[in-house]
């Protein structure tokens, strides 16, 4: 009952299960102002994707994390869940709905006065399910994150990746439509990281379960995510798949972002430079050789990797282009009548 | 000078002082614990906010804690001869010892809730769990190390105070060292009473400090 894929409706009209309309959340500050966290901020997810929404840190991706589960009250706009209006909801009708909306976060949170087990335990106990039937299903969850042999230590015991395992088995207890994940890496190692993606990955798949991921780091996003929205200052700055956004990012705050690391331009000496995005076709090509097999000037190759985006590897690379701006444009064309995405990157950031 | 009066004396006043110290620790702690739950709770930033009893709370756990406790038992006389029938003696004092010791009780209780990192509260909340669920299964079971902790503090402060109580005939430990020392010279019986004390206090505080140590499942 547990394990069953959830409806296996075909992905013909995506399901839309947590709708964001217009939401905003301004904070009272003590001068009367008040700080508004969050801008008319509308977003579908769909059933059963992983989406993630990036952001810099204070752009408001935890309050609008906060705010699709109501531990945020917006102060206008609506959250709708499975198309019921939260904030139309009396108290034990949210709570009720709280319990179909698990929550991880970055610091796990676990009590650590309870064992592993106690831990999975405890939604069961607040959704008032039997003891026998809560040990078992906690037992069955310990098994599925893999610390079956663990379910007897307390938190202090184990490691940050076993941590946060045992707070998603935690969260999956009652049996959620949706996962929530604040920030559910950041406190780990990139391969601990990478473990518990693939944890999360996998309740996805098995499970059916929509995941909504906050981070900010785009490497997260990049394993796992379908589709993401960027947050910047409040706002949406744009909203698409994974690989859109990657090879074509149009605001601002996407290019930041999808920029090697994060890292600023300016880190690149010289010239005019551009970003090349190959996918897995083009990466056949011996693009470079051919640029400068064509136009019989050297270019630098300032940065260069590959990743795999959406289940293809994509790659990435900055050259510096030559002076002569009619040279570079030329070479940019070339480049984008083979198929490449090509965009200049600008000076500064 | 240590004659056998004098050994059942001290006898006798090691239990009184016991039965006035924890007797009144247990009461003060069934009045405490609540009103210190109630303070987090009801408080601006907690689980349910009541904007007046948090305010009503405070204001008299703070003039509680304000009034010198010579000047409290003194006070609350004709009450603790309403409740006791009389204010003489170890019973008569546990009434002085709970008002006394209750409100500090109830801050020790508050600052150890709020120790409970906000995000362990919130991941309750995100659960869908009831202010009441987050008191008796997060705040409550998470605090406890450190209540106890408290408590530990609260028993030796109350021992204290006790021997405060001897100055109005309260009996036990420090009504012998007042007799005794302060009244009549005897140096030596009052050097005993207060080593006797001393010992008292250590031995409530290890033995307080051995059960947090024992109940806290963070460090193993």
């Amino acid at each position: 009952m547990f394990y069953g894929k959830r409806g296996d409706e075909d992905i013909k009209t995506p399901e839309i299960i947590v709708s964001l309309r217009n939401l905003t959340k301004v904070f009272p500050t003590a001068d009367g102002a008040g700080f508004t966290a969050l801008q008319d901020i509308s977003l579908d997810i769909e059933k059963g994707e992983i989406f993630g929404i990036i952001g810099m840190s204070g752009a408001g991706k935890s309050t609008l994390v906060r705010c699709i589960n109501f531990l945020e009250r917006p102060t206008s706009g609506q959250v709708l869940f499975q198309g019921k209006d939260l904030s139309a909801l009396t108290m034990p009708e949210l709570l009720k709905v709280r319990q179909s909306i698990g929550m991880i976060f970055q610091q796990f949170n676990l009590l650590m006065q309870r064992t592993a087990l106690q831990n999975v335990c405890f939604p069961l106990e607040i959704a008032g399910v039997e003891k026998k039937e809560r040990i078992r299903r906690a037992q069955e969850l310990l098994e599925l994150v893999g610390l079956g042999d663990k379910m007897n230590s307390y938190p202090s015991q184990l490691s940050g990746g076993q941590c946060q395992r045992v707070a998603i088995a935690r969260a999956l207890a009652t049996n959620p439509q949706v996962l929530l994940c604040d920030e559910a890496t950041s406190a780990l190692d990139p391969s601990t990281t990478r473990g518990v993606l693939a944890l999360i990955r996998e309740i996805n798949e098995k499970l059916g379960i929509t995941v909504i991921i906050i981070t900010h780091e785009m490497a997260v996003i990049e394993e796992i995510c379908q589709r993401v929205a960027i947050i910047d200052a409040g706002r949406i700055a744009e909203t698409g798949p994974v690989s859109e956004i990657f090879s074509r990012p149009q605001s601002e705050a996407a290019r930041r972002l999808v920029l090697p690391e994060g890292k600023p331009t300016d880190e690149f000496m010289g010239g005019r430079r551009c970003r090349i995005v190959f996918d897995g076709r083009s990466a056949f090509e011996p693009v470079i050789s051919n640029l400068v097999l064509e136009f019989r000037h050297p270019v630098n190759i300032l940065y260069a990797n590959t990743k795999e985006i959406e289940g293809k590897a994509v790659g990435q690379m900055i050259i510096a282009l030559p002076e002569d701006d009619r040279l570079a444009e030329r070479m940019m064309g070339s480049m984008r009548a083979k198929g490449l995405v090509v965009e200049e990157v600008k000076g500064r950031v | 000078m240590f004659d056998a009066t004098v050994l059942k004396m001290l006898g006798n006043g090691i239990l009184e002082t016991l039965y006035m110290t924890l007797t009144s620790t247990l009461i003060a702690y069934i009045i405490g614990l609540p009103v210190g739950v109630a303070l987090v709770v009801t408080d601006k930033d907690g689980i349910h906010p009541i904007r007046w009893l948090n305010g009503v709370l405070n204001v008299v756990v703070n003039i509680l804690r304000s009034v010198p406790f010579l000047i409290l038992m003194v006070f609350v006389t004709p009450l603790t001869r309403a409740i006791i029938g009389t204010s003489l003696g170890p019973t008569a004092t546990i009434v002085p010892l709970v008002i006394g010791s209750a409100p500090f009780i109830a801050r020790l209780v508050e600052s150890s809730i709020k120790e409970i990192d906000r995000g362990v509260i919130e991941a309750a909340q995100s659960m869908g769990a009831r202010p009441m669920q987050i008191i008796w299964k997060v705040m409550l079971p998470e605090a406890r190390p450190s209540i106890l902790v408290g408590s530990a503090i609260a028993v030796t402060t109350i021992l204290s105070y006790s021997a405060m109580a001897g100055f109005i005939g309260g009996r036990g430990l420090g009504d012998i060292a007042i007799r005794y020392g302060y009244y009549r010279y005897e140096e030596g019986i009052m050097f005993v009473t207060v080593v006797l004390l001393v010992v008292i206090v250590q031995v409530l505080q290890e033995v307080g400090m051995w059960i947090a140590r024992k109940n806290d499942k963070r460090r193993k």
